[in-house]
């Protein structure tokens, strides 16, 4: 089985935004949450690069490991997915998340902020797969379809890969040697608890 | 909380600034062989200007509306997840079996402690209506959010397997509304408490000799008291205190955009946690020795109306100050 990561070679990010739109678009997502974002560290300075950053679906999730009524699941690819029927919108997986992607439809207060969602790697929720009910609350499964996550997908640069761990870091360690320099594989060490070596 | 957060944020610009510097150079040399591990700009260095007292987050520019979402990585929340996964369990298993078990414990040496002349069937009055009404919301208003919080750290270790996740997710979301609610008449009941008993609390002398004499818990007799003896200014003053770090830290978690940062909410978890366990621990003792572990103790919330041997025992000293104002003792009414 494929073990799901993201990978961002920010060597190659443009910061044009299309994956933030394209998984906006793509999952329907609530208004206000961005599921991926592009940060852009170190603006206007020498180093200056710019970084896709959404759910990394982590090794040892600390979102699931917090959370108060054990709404996470981790599928076979090892995406981490949650239930918006059982998730109590307490916002303890908001605390623990190193890279910032539980978020909330609401920002209401006295804990009025709705059902958590964040990236799913495109591959749906506990419904049935590819069923309306699973689209309505987590957006589109491609990964059902036989397709990867749309932000990848389309990224024009391919400065965004998502996939296998070992596939999408085979191709960065080319990229890495070929060119002469890495770009961080940003979040690895932090989601993984590996740095790509080369 | 707002300024520190600002000064971390500058510090952490600064040495990042100072790890991108130190790295300049290798970036400018061109022509030179071609070095694969050399980055631009890598996870580890910036990993690395998060010290502590720096910045505990990475970010940048962000182009999306939502200026939050401009934090990077922020490791910081593994340190919270082991904390509440860990510690927290810890200091909660402590403080409430530790304590029941103290209570157990004491309960089965000690036994109840009994009123030494037996009941008078006289009475006096020791807590007036409106005082009881406050105690009771207070009280049962700690219940729940206790309940409901505990359900939270220990909830899905304990009852989760029982009652299966649909009805724990149903459990878990009602205690949710009811910890948000009830935590305004609590906090009410709170500030009531303090008005009402704070002038019979003041700490003295006389509770020092209470606390020597081990406040007749330990060994025989009844040191002196006035209305409360130090072990119930020591309840007084941890319900005040403990109750006033609850609503402050409550009051953040409930209006999270007030906290600035989730590094805030981190911390005020943290104060809310450990104060509510150790809360609900003394809380377990305050009701044991107010009801099962004292002959006579639970009349004074209770009917409101207490033994006046009970209250001699105990109250000496508030007694005489009573019959002083000219307070006559009742008697008890046979149907109790």
């Amino acid at each position: 089985m494929a073990r799901m990561k993201f990978l961002c070679d920010a060597d190659r990010c443009i910061e044009c935004n299309a994956c933030v739109t394209a998984c906006k678009n793509e999952n329907d997502v609530p208004w206000g949450i961005n599921r991926r974002r592009v940060v852009t560290i170190n603006d206007g300075k020498p180093g200056e690069r710019s970084i896709s950053m959404a759910c990394m679906h982590c090794t040892d999730a600390p979102c699931a490991a917090v959370c108060p009524v054990d709404c996470f699941y981790v599928t076979v690819d090892k995406v981490v997915l949650h239930s918006k029927d059982l998730c109590i919108g307490c916002g303890y997986c908001f605390y623990a998340c190193p890279f910032g992607a539980p978020q909330y439809p609401k920002v209401g207060n006295f804990g009025s902020r709705g059902k958590m969602d964040k990236c799913t790697f495109c591959a749906g929720g506990p419904e049935a797969d590819l069923s309306p009910a699973e689209f309505q609350k987590y957006g589109s499964n491609r990964l059902a379809e036989g397709k990867l996550p749309l932000c990848a997908e389309m990224c024009s640069t391919k400065s965004l890969l998502a996939g296998d761990g070992d596939i999408i870091a085979k191709i960065y360690k080319e990229r890495v040697v070929k060119r002469g320099y890495g770009s961080g594989a940003w979040g690895w060490k932090t989601a993984y608890k590996e740095p790509i070596a080369i | 909380m707002r300024l520190t957060h600002s000064i971390r944020t500058v510090m952490g610009m600064f040495a990042l600034v100072l790890a991108l510097g130190l790295a300049h150079p290798a970036l400018a040399q061109q022509g030179a062989p071609i070095n694969p591990t050399a980055s631009a700009v890598s996870e580890d260095q910036l990993l690395n200007a998060l010290k502590p007292g720096a910045a505990q987050e990475i970010g940048g520019r962000i182009t999306i509306p939502d200026s939050k979402a401009s934090t990077l990585i922020r490791p910081a929340g593994r340190e919270w997840r082991e904390f509440h996964q860990g510690t927290m369990h810890l200091i909660g298993a402590v403080a409430i079996l530790g304590m029941l078990g103290l209570l157990a414990v004491f309960f089965f040496t000690r036994g109840p402690i009994r009123i030494g002349k037996g009941r008078s069937n006289q009475t006096i009055t020791r807590f007036g209506a409106i005082e009881r009404f406050i105690h009771w919301t207070t009280a049962s208003c700690f219940i729940i959010l206790a309940i409901s919080g505990l359900n939270v750290t220990f909830g899905k270790v304990l009852l989760l397997p029982i009652i299966g996740e649909v009805a724990f997710a149903s459990f878990a979301q009602l205690g949710k509304y009811a910890h948000n609610y009830l935590a305004f008449p609590f906090m009410i009941g709170l500030v009531l408490m303090f008005l009402v008993w704070v002038k019979d609390n003041v700490p003295g002398m006389i509770d020092v000799r209470w606390f020597a004499q081990g406040g007749g818990l330990v060994g025989k007799g009844h040191p002196e008291a006035k209305r409360f003896n130090g072990g119930q200014k020591l309840v007084f003053w941890s319900v005040i205190f403990g109750g006033a770090a609850l609503s402050v830290s409550g009051w953040y978690l409930l209006f999270p955009y007030t906290a600035g940062g989730v590094l805030n909410l981190q911390f005020w978890n943290v104060v809310h946690g450990v104060v509510s366990m150790v809360l609900v621990g003394a809380m377990l003792a305050h009701a044991y020795i107010g009801s099962i572990g004292m002959e006579g103790a639970f009349d004074a919330m209770g009917s409101g109306e207490v033994d006046l041997n009970w209250a001699r025992e105990h109250h000496g000293l508030w007694v005489a100050d009573e019959m002083k104002k000219g307070v006559m003792p009742g008697t008890m009414q046979a149907a109790e």
